[in-house]
């Protein structure tokens, strides 16, 4: 399984049955494929609905519906639109149960910074800071290390920050490390990795308990 | 923070007080002069009223204020403002899928102002409801706050955000009556009523153009937010 398949599916299994989800673009997106049986959940997209279904078969495409990344969408039995300000807030009055979204970096105090890297890329923060000021739970998907292998998860984020002190749970392919009393703790590793490892690549302090769960896949 | 202009100059001559708020494009379009701040509703260009743009580019007032969720794609939706040189400033949350936007912030021949979408969509709604502002934990604790003012409100940081008014609406509803109220469908309501009513002058875009009165339980925005209707079917003639 790769990284982010990976990752995805283990997002999954911290959704519970009836909670109420917004799914980022990307790697976010891929978590409702791997919902685990008996649990469904009803998934938010910030443009304006809540019922978001699969990606519709060709010809039943229609123009006037499409998810927060820009892709033709389906509304299931349910669902309902509503308008901008309405959606907002939905997401910042407590109604949003789990907000999944990437990341460029996250660190120790629970800090997200995944908007903007100032001379390079300035594409606009959409609704990220929005959702991650007023969802529940903020859960980080993301790869472990960026391309170059550098750690992600860091002791403090360098690029502007998109929330201050709001990521509860970041998963990685290597590791799930949930926020605690203020610290990272490090609540479970994938099979294939040891502890040292995990450790080695993050620049973050994590707290490590005496058992360390092993991902069950 | 920079000022961004408002001109608040669409005149009350400019307003239609006839109770048929149905135009003829050009009709509709006479009141938009150089300067206005402009708002363009949609969201990635579903429920964004194309044939006004269209339109407006080509009576090309400039040095226009746009004010969209985001600058949709290149040639389509509010990204057709910029690439006519109709546009000073833009006001958004997101600029990615248009890289022409970005080619003009780095040549700094536009200003462009990113907000964050939840607060771009409730300053727009304050200014429509009369408030002179909200407080917001989106932003609160980052660089988006600082210069502005911040209060714990109940243990928690709240931003404070100012209203968001604008001289001109450009709005697309699917169905419309002659009193100017709308029904919009599926996503592409988003930013459409807000719109509407944080602005002086207001024109919109239908794709069906009812001969009698909306049900009145189904309307979405009162056609009192409303001062002219342009069928979609009329584009196709030109203007």
């Amino acid at each position: 399984m790769d990284a982010k398949a990976a990752i995805a599916r283990r997002i999954a299994m911290e959704l519970h049955d009836g909670q109420l989800v917004n799914l980022g673009i990307g790697l976010p997106t891929m978590v409702a494929d791997y919902l685990p049986e008996g649990v469904e959940i009803l998934l938010q997209s910030e443009n304006g609905f809540v019922g978001l279904g699969p990606s519709p078969q060709e010809g039943e495409i229609d123009e006037d519906l499409i998810n927060a990344g820009a892709q033709s969408a389906t509304i299931l039995d349910g669902g309902c639109f509503f308008d901008s300000a309405t959606s907002f807030a939905i997401i910042r009055g407590g109604r949003l149960d789990v907000t999944v979204l990437g990341t460029l970096e996250v660190d120790e105090e629970g800090n997200i910074a995944n908007y903007i890297i100032p001379g390079k890329i300035v594409p606009g923060m959409g609704g990220a800071m929005d959702l991650c000021a007023g969802a529940q739970r903020v859960v980080v998907a993301t790869t472990h290390c960026d391309r170059r292998g550098n750690p992600k998860i860091l002791q403090r984020c360098r690029l502007p920050l998109t929330a201050r002190g709001e990521a509860d749970l970041i998963v990685t392919e290597l590791a799930v490390i949930e926020r605690q009393g203020g610290k990272l703790v490090l609540v479970e590793r994938a099979p294939e990795v040891s502890v040292e490892e995990i450790l080695q690549k993050t620049e973050a302090t994590l707290e490590v308990p005496s058992e360390v769960a092993v991902r069950s896949f | 923070m920079i000022p961004i202009p408002f001109s608040g100059r669409v005149s009350e001559s400019c307003y239609h007080h006839s109770m048929n708020k149905v135009r003829g494009m050009d009709d509709a379009l006479a009141p938009i002069c150089d300067g206005m701040r402009v708002m363009v509703a949609g969201f990635m260009t579903v429920g964004t009223p194309l044939g006004l743009i269209e339109a407006l580019t080509t009576r090309g007032p400039r040095h226009l204020t746009v004010v969209c969720s985001d600058a949709g794609t290149p040639g389509k939706g509010a990204g057709m403002l910029v690439d006519a040189n109709m546009v000073d400033t833009f006001i958004g949350s997101h600029v990615g899928l248009n890289p022409r936007i970005g080619e003009r912030m780095a040549a700094e021949t536009m200003n462009v102002h990113l907000v964050p979408q939840g607060t771009l969509a409730e300053r727009i709604r304050c200014a429509g409801a009369g408030l002179g502002g909200f407080f917001t934990p989106t932003g609160a604790g980052t660089e988006w706050a600082e210069g502005k003012e911040c209060r714990t409100i109940n243990g928690k940081s709240y931003v404070f955000e100012n209203p968001l008014p604008g001289d001109v609406a450009l709005i697309r509803a699917h169905r419309a009556d002659a009193s100017g109220n709308c029904i919009f469908r599926k996503s592409a309501r988003n930013f459409n009523p807000l719109m509407a009513m944080a602005c002086q002058y207001v024109v919109v875009e239908a794709d069906i153009v009812e001969e009698h009165p909306l049900d009145p339980d189904q309307v979405m925005l009162p056609g009192v937010f409303v001062d002219a209707v342009v069928h979609r079917k009329e584009m196709a003639h030109g203007c």
